[in-house]
């Protein structure tokens, strides 16, 4: 039977048994899956966003007698920050404009640039959260604080992780040149830096704009 | 597989970058639209433009969904050819997950203080 079968030669085995599985993994060029890969790992990125813009839903007007988001939001500090982000954005946008040229120099500067905007928002949010300790807002004050410094804190954290790792990348790129393994990696910074400003889209709005509407 | 050492055109990724990026004009385009959609939240909160904060509410939340579709698009660069649709499968799977997590978290808590804490859920500073 099997000797007879109109099967494909590459699904039997040396016997003439079919095989329900490839005898060899079919070969996929080095890289070609990183993509969607990434894509996967920011989407679960996404959900633990989600569960904790959840608690901030939950909790964000449990004050426990003390401040709230009226007293303690600066909303021009939290447009500057916006600003920081969105420019970082625009800035790796060009940054990946001058790697598809294959122009090292111009990719670094605009990664230069793109980390020092990086840089600026994280200072303003580092200003914003001793100012706020310094007023006694710690985030053992109230439910709200909790949920807030969690939130705000988690994405900040994700923006300095995004500055180590650019900075890894400029001196990859430095070493090696935009090589296609290093293009890969940038493309993977690149999704992960405008899928923090996405992020930010919903701090900004959820937290600062509609806090300041309570 | 014979043909493993030269990959079948067709097959394989097309050559990792070939369109995966946006041009100067898309990337501008999304900048512009970003800043806009960034500056009229913020003008309507600080402005107090609309007496009544639900309308504002309502109106920002519907800018903060069209930003993200706009960075979604024109930074993202998504669309529901890329990786043979799987990013955007994947993507509807997460947008799922995540209006039932902050859906069903706002509806439960929402309830659970409606009906448990009769007394206390409004005025903690009358505790001691």
């Amino acid at each position: 039977m099997a000797s007879a079968s109109p099967i494909d030669p590459a699904f039997l085995d040396k016997d003439g048994n079919p095989l329900f599985h490839l005898a060899h993994e079919p070969h996929h060029p080095e890289g070609s899956s990183t993509m969607l890969g990434f894509w996967m790992y920011l989407m679960s990125d996404c959900l633990i966003f989600a569960c904790l813009f959840a608690t901030y839903a939950v909790l964000g007007a449990n004050y426990a007698a003390g401040p709230g988001p009226r007293d303690l939001f600066d909303l021009p500090l939290v447009a500057v920050n916006t600003a920081m982000l969105l420019f970082s954005s625009i800035t790796y946008g060009f940054a990946m404009l001058a790697m598809e040229k294959n122009r090292v120099a111009a990719t670094q500067g605009w990664l230069a640039i793109t980390g020092l905007f990086g840089l600026a928002f994280l200072s303003i949010e580092l200003y914003e959260f001793a100012h706020l300790i310094h007023e006694g807002a710690t985030p053992q004050r109230s439910g709200f604080l909790s949920a807030f410094f969690t939130l705000v804190g988690t994405h900040g954290l994700h923006v300095t992780f995004g500055i180590i790792w650019l900075v890894t990348l400029m001196v990859q790129v430095a070493k090696k040149g935009l090589i296609p393994a290093n293009q890969r990696r940038l493309m993977c910074l690149s999704m992960f830096w405008h899928f923090l400003d996405v992020i930010w889209i919903g701090v900004f709005t959820f937290v600062y704009l509609m806090g300041m509407l309570r | 597989m014979s043909d493993a050492a030269h990959p079948k055109p067709g097959h394989d990724h097309p050559d990792a970058h070939a369109g995966a990026h946006g041009t100067m004009g898309s990337y501008m385009i999304g900048f512009g639209l970003s800043v806009i959609l960034t500056a009229i939240p913020f003008w309507l909160v600080m402005t107090g433009f609309f007496a009544n904060p639900q309308t504002t509410a309502i109106i920002i939340m519907a800018f903060a969904v069209v930003q993200i579709v706009v960075h979604m698009i024109y930074f993202l660069h998504m669309n529901t050819r890329s990786e043979g649709g799987w990013s955007m499968m994947a993507l509807m799977f997460t947008l799922v997950l995540v209006v039932i997590t902050l859906s069903g978290s706002m509806w439960v808590m929402y309830h659970l203080n409606h009906n448990m804490m009769p007394t206390m859920s409004h005025d903690m500073s009358q505790m001691p």
